[in-house]
Formats: structure tokens, C-alpha cells, sequence
């Protein structure tokens, strides 16, 4: 496929998080361009028909994302920039705040005008301190450049955006999650209903969104949503970043069409498997999202492929593991992870994942029994649809692959008390 | 420790500039929190009584914040802080040989600070959004990587020569 850059075209140009250069390529035409020329409606419709997805991990369509939002209600409606990035294994929107934080400001003001918000807050993981800092630096210009603040651009459109820094919790880039904690609390995921869409920061109306959906807004205004449409795969528009990592020669960010294939981006874009290994699995959406092993791991990278691959294309982190990773221990990994980070406020999850993780550990260590394989797959089915947030659901797919597609593996650490990787290695 | 904890009149300024940014007094609770670090170090019992008549909200709605977080220190930790990354990508990369090396060039266990207060670390379980660097740590505000043992006692030497194993600009510009 041929390469298209939308969002990291600027990448890797020290110059691009400079409001004149920017200015210099045609930037912020386009959100003028929405503001002077076009109608709110007129701004919805095309996003809604360019078959944008969001990109934060759900793959919601925004266009329909965005019409639920009540009109003239009397109450300010809020966007909320979802920049939290803590899916393990994901590392694009960090791209986009370091190298082109002002396509993101248009981002910002595109989608402001057409669902009539004056007030935007990005949310920003805390760990990010530099893209923060940039972020922060590309935002004061506007502010000097009178490209945000009572006259956007010179129009009769005002815009604030304040930059709030999250301060290390995973949970917090669940939606309802980041809300609460927008708000100077803990950030326990909210029943739902009420969604965000009308009930949410503040008890307003509020539009969440990621960092790298609104990215690519300006070039859906300057080119059109059928172009956009063309350029990915059917109901998937346009091309994401895939952040690759793992055992690959060139790990790294990847914008490619949605819509190609998996072993194009593992085997082209990343160079192949580390140490030429063979592949063994792969991840394809975060660590949420189940694992591929090698037979099936070539699909097409869209949201609605990977589930029907029982997987999920979620944040767009592939994580690849070769024949030297042992499956037990990934999964170990990825429990802990999330038993680190369930918010404990649902008993399936907080429960769920700190058993789970107990189990792996002890089958890691040799110390596990006939009967563990049962159990977690019975727990996994505990997690499912029985929780307020997403973070459970996603545990529980995850493990679950492990040991359904790994089960051998399981059963050799239990049964012999060691892993066959590792004394396969070491003869 | 009796000691009362105010912001100096600077910081004062800068509190009252982020209140403007939200609707709810309330709202301002992490950016205070990372204010008060900054100023102390860490947020002790007389920063969280400060933080909570600031915002006008009771000392367990600041107790509760900060104990769910990550990023607040309740003691004070080195002149260096470390997070090496344990997650899925940096594991995959031989995050473990590289804890086994902090551990020992350090020699003090995660979570500790080494006796000439110089340093303070931790290994955490969370992806820190840079697996192109794996196996990576974040050291006070930057991120640095891939990591070998030898880069590792480079990098503690001379924290700020080290910017050939910094993440933006050059590395990332390397693998893409
Ligand atoms: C546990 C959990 C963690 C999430 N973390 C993030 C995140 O870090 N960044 C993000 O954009 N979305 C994250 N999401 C998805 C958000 O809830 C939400 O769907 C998204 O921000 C909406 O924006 P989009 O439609 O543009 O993708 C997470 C969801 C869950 C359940
Ligand atoms: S599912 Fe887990 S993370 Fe989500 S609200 Fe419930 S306990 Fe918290
Ligand atoms: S797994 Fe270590 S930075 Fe992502």
C-alpha cells in the first residue's frame, strides 16, 4: 500500500511545533476555513460521512459520536481531549503532543466550532512532562498568534483550552474515569447512563475525544470526508498511527491506511522479528485486546476484522512476541499490570484480576495445579459484562487468549514446574 | 515535621492563575498537588491541611486523591528520581536484566533511596507510553532508552550528557 501521512507528516521536523511554520504550510486554513465557510452541521456531516473512528481505543464513529450531544440546551457543552495514552504498549498521541501540537490545536477548534464548545480541556498523562511542556508552548502561541482566546482566528468565536496534567492512574483514560479525576477526584469510572454526551464534566454536556481523532479533523476539512473515506477500508476512514513495539527491528509509530494488512506493518514498516526469530504471536490493539497467534495473526488492520478475530484494534498498539516468549509469563505480565490498576470499585474486576494475577504467579513459579487452567477461564467469564467500566472486559479477553490459545504452554509450567522456553534456551 | 506549609507568594500567584481554569474550586486538586510538590518535595500531612482550606474541601477528599495516584510523593524521595518500566513491550525487550542492574549498581531494592539521597527508584507495572525505547526508564522529566547495562551506569554518571539515549528528537528519528 502506498504510503499516506496525515497525522505524522510533520513528524521528526524540529520547525513543525512552531506556530509560523505551521502557519508557513497552510495551518489553521482549515479551521478558519470551517469557521468563516462553513455551517456547524455542515462540519458534522462531512466527519460523520468520512467514516472517522475514534482512535482512543473503542472505535466509535465520531461523526455519530458527536450528534448526541444536545443542541441548545442553554448549558455550555465541554470537549475533553482524552491525551491520557497508558494502554500498555501505545506511544502515538505522545508523537503527535511532541512533534505537532498545533494540528491537534486545529483539531481542537474544528470540532469546538461545529458543536458550539468554548471550552476545552486536555488531559494529559502525568508522565508525559516534555509533550506536555510542548503541548503547553504550541498553546501560549496560539494565545500570542490570537488563534485561540475571545477572536479565534479573527472570527466571532471564542476558545480557551487549558492543559490539565493527569498523575499516574490507567484508569483515568477510561472516560467517565478521566471526568471524575478532571474534577480533583479519584478517578473511579461512573455508572452510565447518564453518558458523558449529557451529562458529564461538571454535570454539562461533554464531548471526549482522542488526541489523534482530532488530529486528523483538518484534513478531513481541507480534502473532504470521500477522500478521507477513500483512503481507509469499508466504514473504517482514513489511516491511524500503529504504535509497534516488542520483538520487532524497527519499533516505532507507523501511519498506515486502516485496512492493511498485519504482517505488512510487522514485516515492511517494522523491519521483521528481532534477531530474524520466528513470530509467535501478536497483539494487535494494546494490552486489552486478545493476542493473535502466528496462523492467524495476518488480518486487516481495522476495528471491525480484528473483531471479528475475537481481538480488538483498540489503541492501535501492536505488540509482537517471538518464538522466545513464553506465553505464561506475558500473561503474568499483563495481570499484573491490571491488577495494579483496577480501580477496586467493582468486585468481578478489583477481585477478578488480583486472583488471576495470584494464580499466574503461582504457575509461574512452578507451584501450579491441574485445576488452574479451569479456574481462570472461569473467572475470565466472571470479568465479562459485569462492570461499570471497560477495564474488566478487556482483563478478562486478554488472559483468557493466553491460555485458550496457548493451553499447552500452561500445562507444561504446571506440570513439569518450569517453563519449556526458558530450559529450551538455556541448552 | 510541625512545621505549616504555605506557598511562597510565587507560587501563591500561580495557584490562583489555575483556579481560573475551572468552574469548581475543587477541579484545581492535581495541579495544586504537583504545585505543593514542586515547592516541598513531597506532600506531607501540613501540605495536604494547606491544599484542602485552599480548595475548601475536607482533608479526606485530598487524602483519597493523593493515596490513589502515583505521582505524589508522601516522603521525600532522591535528587534523582527513576521509573523503569515492567510493562508488556519493555518485558518483551529484558526489562528484568536491566532491574537486576539497577538494583545492584544502585544497592538499594525498588522503591528505596540510596544512602547519599542522590538517587530514588521503582520498577512500576505501567506502560510509560515509549516502548520504541524498550527496555526504558524515565529519569526526573525524560525518558531514555533502549537500555543496556552499560548505557545505564552512562546515564546515572552524567544524567545530562546522556541525551544520545533520549527519547524525542534522536532516538525515535533513528528506528522510523
Ligand atoms: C480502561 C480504559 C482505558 C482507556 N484509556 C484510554 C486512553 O488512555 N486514551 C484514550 O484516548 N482513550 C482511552 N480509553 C477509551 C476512552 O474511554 C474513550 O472511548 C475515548 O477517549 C474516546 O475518544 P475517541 O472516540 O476519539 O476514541 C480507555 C478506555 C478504557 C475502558
Ligand atoms: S471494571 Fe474495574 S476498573 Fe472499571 S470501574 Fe469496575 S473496578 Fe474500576
Ligand atoms: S512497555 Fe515500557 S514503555 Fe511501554
Amino acid at each position: 500500500m502506498p504510503i499516506v501521512k496525515l497525522v505524522s507528516e510533520h513528524f521528526y521536523n524540529p520547525e513543525a511545533k512552531k506556530l509560523s511554520w505551521y502557519r508557513d504550510q497552510g495551518g489553521y486554513a482549515n479551521a478558519l476555513k470551517s469557521i468563516r465557510d462553513m455551517k456547524p452541521q455542515e462540519i458534522i456531516d462531512e466527519v460523520s460521512k468520512s467514516n472517522l473512528r475514534g482512535l482512543g481505543g473503542a472505535g466509535f464513529p465520531t461523526g455519530r459520536k458527536w450528534t448526541f450531544v444536545p443542541r441548545n440546551t442553554g448549558k455550555q457543552v465541554y470537549l475533553v481531549v482524552n491525551a491520557d495514552e497508558s494502554e500498555p504498549g501505545t506511544f502515538k498521541d505522545r508523537y503527535i503532543l511532541e512533534w505537532d501540537p498545533h494540528r491537534l490545536i486545529e483539531g481542537i477548534i474544528i470540532c469546538a466550532y461545529a458543536l458550539d464548545i468554548h471550552t476545552a480541556y486536555i488531559y494529559v498523562r502525568g508522565e508525559y512532562v516534555r509533550p506536555t511542556e510542548t503541548l503547553q508552548n504550541a498553546i501560549d502561541e496560539a494565545y500570542q498568534g490570537s488563534v485561540l482566546g475571545k477572536q479565534v482566528l479573527g472570527q466571532d468565536f471564542p476558545l480557551d483550552i487549558h492543559v490539565h496534567r493527569g498523575a499516574g492512574a490507567y484508569i483515568c483514560g477510561e472516560e467517565t474515569g478521566l471526568l471524575e479525576s478532571l474534577e480533583g477526584k479519584k478517578g473511579w469510572p461512573r455508572l452510565k447512563p447518564p453518558f458523558p454526551a449529557i451529562e458529564g464534566l461538571f454535570g454539562h454536556p461533554t464531548v471526549i475525544n482522542n488526541v489523534e481523532t482530532l488530529a486528523h479533523l483538518p484534513k478531513i476539512i481541507a480534502n473532504g470526508s470521500h477522500w478521507f473515506a477513500e483512503i481507509g477500508c469499508e466504514h473504517n476512514g482514513g489511516t491511524r498511527l500503529f504504535a509497534l513495539s516488542g520483538s520487532v527491528k524497527k519499533p516505532g509509530v507507523h501511519e498506515l491506511p486502516l485496512g492493511t494488512p498485519m504482517h505488512e506493518l510487522i514485516y515492511e514498516h517494522g523491519g521483521g522479528i528481532l534477531n530474524d526469530k520466528a513470530l509467535k504471536a501478536v497483539i494487535p490493539g494494546g494490552a486489552s485486546a486478545a493476542v493473535l497467534a502466528c496462523d492467524e495473526s495476518n488480518i486487516s488492520l481495522d476495528f471491525d476484522s480484528c473483531l471479528k478475530a475475537d481481538s480488538m484494534l483498540g489503541s492501535g498498539a501492536v505488540i509482537v512476541m517471538d518464538e522466545d516468549v513464553c506465553m505464561v509469563k506475558a500473561a503474568h505480565n499483563i495481570m499484573n499490570f491490571f491488577a495494579h490498576e483496577s480501580c477496586g470499585q467493582c468486585t468481578p474486576c478489583r477481585e477478578g484480576t488480583a486472583w488471576v494475577h495470584r494464580i499466574l504467579t503461582r504457575i509461574v513459579k512452578g507451584e501450579g495445579i491441574p485445576d488452574d487452567i479451569n479456574a481462570l477461564l472461569d473467572i475470565a467469564n466472571n470479568m465479562s459484562g459485569t462492570s461499570i467500566c471497560a477495564l474488566s472486559d478487556g482483563a478478562a479477553m486478554s488472559f483468557r487468549s493466553y491460555v485458550k490459545k496457548f493451553t499447552s504452554e500452561f500445562e507444561y509450567h504446571i506440570r513439569h514446574g518450569k517453563c519449556d522456553i526458558e530450559q529450551r534456551l538455556s541448552n | 515535621m510541625s512545621d505549616i506549609f504555605e506557598f511562597t507568594p510565587e507560587n501563591f500567584k500561580r495557584f490562583q492563575e489555575i483556579l481560573h481554569c475551572y468552574p469548581r474550586k475543587q477541579a484545581a486538586m492535581l495541579p495544586t498537588l504537583y504545585l505543593a510538590q514542586q515547592q516541598q518535595g513531597c506532600i506531607t500531612p501540613e501540605v495536604e491541611q494547606y491544599v484542602a482550606q485552599l480548595l475548601e474541601v475536607s482533608l479526606v477528599d485530598v487524602r483519597e486523591v493523593l493515596t490513589f495516584y502515583t505521582l505524589f510523593f508522601r516522603r521525600p524521595m532522591g535528587h534523582h528520581h527513576i521509573r523503569l518500566c515492567m510493562s508488556i513491550s519493555c518485558w518483551i525487550r529484558g526489562a528484568g536484566q536491566i532491574k537486576e542492574n539497577l538494583t545492584r549498581i544502585l544497592g538499594v531494592p525498588s522503591g528505596e533511596m540510596t544512602t547519599d539521597g542522590n538517587f530514588s527508584w521503582e520498577a512500576v507495572p505501567d506502560c510509560l507510553g515509549a516502548c520504541e525505547l524498550a527496555p526504558m526508564i524515565q529519569m526526573d522529566k525524560d525518558y531514555y532508552g533502549p537500555l543496556t547495562s552499560n548505557k545505564i551506569t552512562d546515564i546515572l554518571n552524567d544524567p545530562s550528557h546522556s541525551h544520545n539515549h533520549k527519547s524525542t528528537e534522536q532516538n525515535t528519528k533513528e528506528t522510523s
